[in-house]
């Protein structure tokens, strides 16, 4: 499917193809019991409550079920958004390889995100009234996530279900999806980019209770110029990843210019940010003897760091680089959100809030239900690109 | 790939098309940027019939019948801090308590309404807000501002349990029953069960100094303010229970005022407004900004999604964009699934 433009790098990726491979060894076996354990430990949630596993409580409503698993998780997962809308939109045909892992990851991410919803959902089983008409609140901004992200998975799953098509030889179904590709790619541009930066908006409303860092109108732009570069971050991370783990070569061609194009989102993102901060007159709150503070730092640093890691062009051939800025990157997002919506947020002296250790093994099972999901599809289905011997191209 | 061919396109061709994708991400920016005054949302003010409560907290004593009859009132259970368990004796107010009065102390605690070396009591309970932040962050409209009393009401048949308004609430009133796998929000709704056979708040009807005192919200902050502009110590009346009810005032001191009428003006105003001797906010009174922060977030929200004529301009460009740029695959499907099948072979 991809398409090579002239100034691209000589080709040397096959279409997409399973990796093949035993789906029984260490890693899927572990991830298995870290399921497992998720799956007792959500029986207790369901029969006693919230407050029989988490330490939730009103001075801290939402935990590491909200942040971590769905406002992280789904900035984790938009990497396949982040490419997609590289190659479609803007019309880099060349990052084509990257766009059906980044698709799986998302796909997975978005999904299970969804799915954790409900496990912190106080009355879960009135859920559907998000989306009834009667009930659903377009003044709320949880309800346009609700909605949109709901959309997205949708929407993902059929961007997806070509690999599934073609895995299962159905050629027919395949060829009438693709009539309308172009258009799920544009929603799939839009309806992410619609919800991560309202998951920015979601702190608006809580007013002065967030620091100063972190309350501002442009909270929606940070929140989404953050994920789109956490996108390509975590598409570095992932080919890494997936290229020692299965013993592949790295397609560095395609992530030197891609951590440049990171850069460039990343150091938008940083003007922005500041700006804000200085026009605001906040920016004297990161200079308060606080633990605020020094979280402050920590987020910006790592939101700096790749700049270091990968600023020039030798650097971004090394992949030990490259790896490493999708990683500052990824935990620059991840203190973003830790900071905005925990970490910066104070109702007021007494309460603290720190996960129990169910609630950390049910993120965990989460993250293990990822690893395990990516593991059987692409030894199984059609997603990283074919190896081509070097000879042969 | 199947479409090695396509890689003679001339290059200008290319970068035609990421001009042409850069130009409509910023015809998205520009877009936002223009949208942003057009539609500014407002603070809502509170409607003119809106109800609520006055609490002076220099005529409370801190007997706390208004907390026994606020627990009586909604049938919430006893809550217990002490070891023998033989009072209701909440901290805070929680899923099952609706309301409380809490004290400030200072040094030697001997002036009661003296931020040095005194003391002095606070009430907690919903401040039924003008333009309240808990409504607008609810997805589901189970928290409701009831347009003629300006009552926040809540619907627990209705809510989904995601605590947004728990967070979202600057004064921390919606509380969540953590303990119950079916758990619902608990709130003051001003006692809006108990208007239809002629009764109003448990709190005021208790009240036997009119510390909190029941009525229209514009009679209670002239109420307010008749207070402030009285002489600190001298006698003055004081009415109880409901204002414009039953006369049941009395003759009492009156307190050194902080000159501020909290509510009148916080997020907006709210339904139950303030006095006290202490500073409001070393009394746990949040120094508000007289914009609500409802008000911020439906601004954006309005400007982004109203009439969702942004995202579908934004949906329009971006398919016309992708729909140049998505080429293949009805001669590629074939080939794709052939390489497939193939590398399967293989191995
Ligand atoms: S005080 Fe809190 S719960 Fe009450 S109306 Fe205002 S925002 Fe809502
Ligand atoms: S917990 Fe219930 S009342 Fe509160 S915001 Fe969520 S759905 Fe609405
Ligand atoms: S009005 Fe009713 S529910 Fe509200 S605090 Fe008073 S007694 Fe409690």
């Amino acid at each position: 499917m991809s398409r090579q433009n002239s100034s691209a790098a000589p080709v040397q990726h096959g279409a997409p193809a399973p990796v093949g491979g035993s789906l029984t060894n260490a890693a899927t076996l572990v991830s298995g019991v870290l399921v497992a354990v998720m799956a007792a430990i959500l029986i207790v949630r369901f029969v006693f409550g919230l407050g029989a596993v988490t330490n939730l409580n009103d001075g801290y409503p939402w935990g590491i079920w909200v942040v971590v698993d769905v406002v992280i998780g789904s900035a984790f997962a938009c990497g396949g958004f982040s490419v997609a809308m590289l190659v479609y939109i803007f019309n880099k045909g060349e990052y084509h390889p990257l766009v059906r892992p980044a698709l799986l990851a998302s796909l997975f991410g978005y999904t299970l995100a969804g799915v954790g919803v409900i496990f912190d959902l106080g009355r879960w089983w009135n859920f559907w009234h998000i989306f009834w008409p009667g009930y659903a609140n377009p003044n709320s901004v949880m309800f346009e996530v609700a909605l949109c992200i709901s959309a997205y998975i949708v929407v993902m799953w059929l961007e997806f279900s070509p690999t599934f098509f073609e895995k299962f030889g159905m050629a027919g179904a395949k060829k009438k999806l693709n009539k309308v590709l172009f258009f799920l790619v544009a929603l799939g541009t839009v309806l992410p980019m619609m919800h991560q930066s309202s998951l920015g908006t979601l702190l608006v409303v809580m007013g002065v209770q967030i620091n100063p860092l972190w309350q501002t109108q442009l909270l929606p732009l940070l929140f989404l110029l953050t994920a789109i570069s956490i996108g390509y971050g975590v598409v570095l991370f992932e080919s890494c990843v997936a290229a020692s783990a299965y013993r592949r070569s790295i397609e560095t061609h395609l992530l030197q210019p891609l951590a440049r194009v990171m850069l460039g989102f990343l150091a938008f993102y940083l003007v922005v940010r500041f700006g804000d901060l200085v026009w605001r007159g906040a920016l004297g709150e990161a200079f308060k003897p606080t633990v605020v503070a020094l979280a402050f730092w920590i987020e910006n640093a790592l939101f700096v760091a790749p700049f270091l890691i990968v600023g020039s062009a030798g650097a971004r051939r090394n992949p030990a680089r490259l790896f490493l800025a999708g990683v500052a990157l990824m935990l620059g997002g991840v203190f973003l959100r830790l900071n905005g919506f925990l970490i910066g947020y104070d109702t007021g002296p007494g309460w603290n809030y720190f996960p129990s250790v169910p609630e950390l093994l049910v993120t965990i099972g989460m993250f293990a239900i990822e690893v395990l999901g990516y593991i059987i599809i692409t030894r199984r289905f059609p997603v990283l690109p074919r190896e081509v011997q070097p000879s042969r191209a | 790939m199947a479409d090695n061919a396509r890689e003679a396109r001339p290059a200008g061709n290319s970068r035609r098309r990421f001009l042409k994708g850069c130009a409509a991400a910023g015809g998205v920016a520009a877009v936002a940027a223009t949208g942003q005054r057009a539609e500014a949302r407002e603070t809502l003010q509170r409607p003119p019939e809106a109800l609520g409560l006055l609490y002076d907290a220099t005529l409370c004593v801190g007997c706390k019948a208004c907390v026994a009859a606020c627990k009586q009132a909604n049938e919430n259970p006893a809550e217990f801090s002490t070891v023998d368990k033989l009072w209701d004796t909440p901290l805070d107010t929680s899923g099952y308590t609706f309301n409380l009065i809490k004290m400030y102390r200072n040094g030697t605690m001997q002036t009661k309404d003296a931020e040095e070396n005194g003391y002095a009591f606070m009430k907690t309970s919903c401040m039924h807000c003008a333009d309240p932040s808990c409504v607008s962050a609810c997805p589901v409209s189970a928290m409701t501002k009831n347009p003629q009393t300006g009552v926040v009401e809540y619907n627990a048949d209705a809510c989904i349990g995601c605590r947004y308004c728990v967070a979202a609430c600057p004064f921390g009133i919606p509380k969540y029953q953590y303990d119950s796998p079916t758990g619902k929000i608990g709130k003051c709704e001003l006692c809006r069960h108990r208007t239809k056979d002629g009764h109003y708040s448990a709190c005021a009807e208790v009240c036997p100094t009119g510390a909190t005192l029941y009525g229209r919200t514009e009679d209670l902050l002239a109420e307010a303010k008749r207070r402030l502009a009285l002489k600190p110590g001298s006698v003055a009346t004081f009415p109880r229970g409901k204002l414009g009810g039953a006369d049941q005032s009395y003759e009492a001191y009156v307190g050194n005022y902080k000159q501020h009428v909290y509510g009148e003006t916080e997020y907006g105003g709210t339904q139950v407004l303030k006095l006290s001797g202490v500073d409001f906010e070393k009394v746990g009174m949040p120094n508000l900004p007289p914009e609500a922060a409802a008000a911020h977030s439906e601004t954006i929200q309005h400007t982004l999604y109203g009439g969702m004529l942004m995202p579908l301009a934004v949906l329009g460009a971006l398919t016309f964009v992708a729909k140049r740029n998505v080429h293949h695959d009805d001669d590629e499907g074939g080939a794709d699934d052939k390489t497939g099948a193939a590398r399967k072979g293989e191995e």
